[in-house]
């Protein structure tokens, strides 16, 4: 059905009794996704959202046996509330927080290191399987369940992809968003490792950008794998001026390799079809899925 | 938030940066006043602007005693300094740093960053660095080295020297390189840095090591536990129009053309700014409008636009998501138009959250706009606006 997601995931929310986190966390349930508990230091023993509140993760996972844990804790303490859910062995934790210290960041990814988390984030929309769950922010309506996975860098791209792919008569498995950072939880090449994987993911569309390197991962990983589904790609930035911060530090282009054309390169050498325009990604997909059957 | 050199030699000395003696100063008597109390037979005057490259574009002179020191620094004090790194319209020179200028055998090329690959600390370095390294990199043939580092408990130093044997320290530079890499890993990880770089960093003929330059950049993020640092942001004017967009929650980049382009997040914006181009337009900008904007904030967005007079017409993309839906958008629209009178052609593409209620926010304020289906007709439809077809 998905990756990451199914129908037993059930979720514990980090920071639930913020602005952010009761908003998002309501539209998430009405979504139909099992959340069932929230986490707040010193707030303990308290209801909200009719859910059970817990000072920490761990008391909470003992509690109700959640499965995945969503972060809505500001920046200044998101780290150490994402360590916490690690450290409590939770098996997916969604960091949503933007603006986290990108030390702080590596000081998760060090606790990360043997641990049993996977990760989705910081700076990330969250993981979204139609019909499923939806664990995270992304807004919902034109998404619907089908064969095509999404991975992407961007929550605004992502949106717009989705309801590209609907628009073009598909559906989508499972959309994750990794992060906008420039250091974060998976890495694309860890989610389309999970989409190949996956019985019910037709085709792949990739949604990369300037900066970093993980599309070269990923046009690596699938030279070296030959997957037996299309993959689709777009990458933005081809036309940003150079060297300058582009939104978010995960967008920033120095070094010779992490340019869109290098990229677009590379992921054409893979084999992977790159859309011709942002507004083509639907129309890309269909035509590649069309030819795979 | 980047640095200046003055103000990166400064807190980098309580770390046992090892620079030439050097001040900063605001007025030529200054520099010539600082020359004097340095004694040294040679100077170097550096404008302080934040762009790298000064050399070559006149921002560095070496000259012999305090009243040469003063003249360059009257050369360059008020002016504005154009270089490779810099646009078109240059950085404006507030200060010089007057420093001994120091006779360099080698140049080394040394940053501490964060490596996103591996999610850690590394230091890069090069054999072959001062001027030029940058292109050089791009080129291809910068022969770079790394070695990663801890965020704690100190540097392996094995490695850490094995490193720098590969940069070209040789025999007894290894050490004070070492105690040099773990200063500023301590400086990077205390400051919450997100670049140090120094560049060159000189080895004497004695054997020296000597930071003639640094670059650092502050991680943006962590500016809240670092109060004293925030306030070192000056406002000079290239970054004025950054800045108040950056207060306002909007990630802000001034371009050259006449279409002003809005968007929300910055892969859409990425997206929007690539149609542009490849329909033939020239984005006056780049906006991002982030998650955490309100309308008023996205209504200063807009008056930025409103107030270039080379923008002919704008371009609204916006995937409404769950965290920034396209009313709020629409609102700051209307209030901006509304607050500046001004009258230009909008192209606009709503779809996502709230789109609908969207146009009806439009049609409230009395926007006037040209609404396209999709973002491909949206970029072509105000090319062709910009350039007087529609």
């Amino acid at each position: 059905m998905a990756i990451l997601l199914d129908k037993d995931t059930t979720i514990v929310a980090q920071g639930v009794t913020g602005w952010a986190g009761t908003h998002h966390v309501a539209s998430m349930m009405e979504y139909g996704s099992r959340v069932v508990g929230g986490v707040r230091p010193g707030k303990g023993g308290r209801s909200h959202l009719n859910l059970p509140i817990f000072d920490t993760v761990a008391q909470a996972r003992e509690a109700t046996k959640a499965n995945a844990s969503i972060v809505f804790v500001p920046p200044a303490t998101a780290a150490a509330a994402m360590i916490e859910a690690i450290e409590a062995e939770t098996p997916l934790v969604v960091a949503v927080t933007e603006r986290v210290p990108v030390l702080d960041m590596i000081r998760v990814k060090d606790a990360l290191k043997g641990s049993r988390t996977r990760l989705v984030g910081a700076n990330s929309q969250g993981v979204l399987a139609p019909g499923v769950c939806k664990l995270g922010v992304m807004a919902t309506g034109s998404e619907r369940p089908g064969g095509v996975g999404v991975v992407s860098r961007s929550a605004s791209l992502t949106s717009e992809v989705v309801a590209q792919v609907t628009a073009a008569g598909l559906g989508q498995s499972t959309t994750v968003g990794v992060g906008g950072d420039a250091v974060h939880g998976m890495s694309m090449r860890d989610c389309v490792e999970l989409f190949l994987a996956d019985p019910d993911t037709d085709g792949l569309v990739l949604i990369g950008e300037i900066g970093g390197h993980e599309e070269q991962e990923v046009a690596d990983y699938l030279t070296e794998v030959k997957p037996n589904k299309p993959v689709v790609a777009l990458v933005v930035g081809s036309h940003a001026p150079r060297e300058r911060r582009m939104g978010h530090a995960g967008a920033l282009a120095f070094g010779a390799q992490d340019d869109a054309t290098a990229k677009i390169k590379a992921l054409e050498r893979a084999g992977v079809r790159v859309a011709p325009s942002a507004h083509l990604v639907g129309r890309t997909i269909a035509e590649a899925l069309a030819q795979a059957r | 938030m980047r640095l200046h050199e003055f103000q990166a030699k400064r807190l980098l000395a309580d770390y046992g940066l090892p620079a030439p003696r050097g001040f900063v100063a605001l007025t030529p008597d200054e520099a010539e006043a600082v020359a004097r109390d340095l004694g040294a037979a040679k100077i170097a005057v550096k404008a302080q602007i934040r762009a790298g490259e000064r050399l070559a574009a006149g921002g560095v002179k070496i000259v012999h005693g305090p009243a040469m020191a003063g003249k360059a620094a009257a050369d360059m004090i008020g002016q504005r300094l154009v270089t490779a790194q810099t646009d078109e319209g240059g950085e404006t020179v507030r200060r010089v740093y007057v420093e001994e200028a120091v006779t360099s055998d080698r140049a080394i090329h040394l940053a501490l960053l964060v490596d996103p690959s591996v999610g850690g600390l590394v230091a890069i370095g090069a054999e072959d660095g001062g001027e030029g390294v940058e292109e050089r990199a791009r080129r291809g043939v910068l022969k770079q080295e790394s070695v990663a580092l801890p965020l704690t408990g100190g540097i392996d130093r094995e490695a850490v020297g094995a490193f720098l044997g590969r940069i070209g320290l040789k025999g007894a530079e290894i050490e004070p390189g070492c105690d040099l890499v773990e200063g500023l890993r301590r400086a990077f990880v205390e400051l919450d840095a997100a670049l140090i770089e120094i560049n060159p960093l000189a080895v004497t003929s004695a054997g020296e090591l000597k930071a003639l330059d640094v670059k650092m950049t502050l991680d943006d993020n962590a500016l809240f536990r670092h109060p004293d640092l925030a306030s070192l942001r000056d406002d000079d004017e290239a970054a004025r129009t950054k800045l108040s967009a950056h207060r306002d929650q909007l990630n802000f980049v001034q371009l050259e053309g006449d279409i002003g382009l809005v968007s929300n997040g910055a892969g859409l914006g990425l997206a929007t700014l690539d149609m542009v181009m490849a329909a033939g337009g020239k984005p006056a900008n780049f906006m991002d409008v982030r998650t955490t904007a309100r309308s008023l904030d996205i209504a200063h967005g807009f008056a930025l636009l409103l107030d270039n007079p080379k923008i002919r017409t704008l371009l609204i993309n916006v995937h409404g998501g769950g965290m920034q839906s396209c009313d709020t958008i629409a609102e700051g629209l209307g209030v901006a138009l509304r607050r500046s009178g001004r009258k230009l052609p909008i192209v606009i593409r709503l779809a996502g959250q709230n789109a609908e209620f969207a146009r009806s926010r439009l049609a409230n304020f009395g926007c006037a706009v040209i609404e396209a289906n999709d973002m491909g007709e949206a970029a072509t439809r105000a090319v062709a606006v910009a350039a007087g077809r529609a």
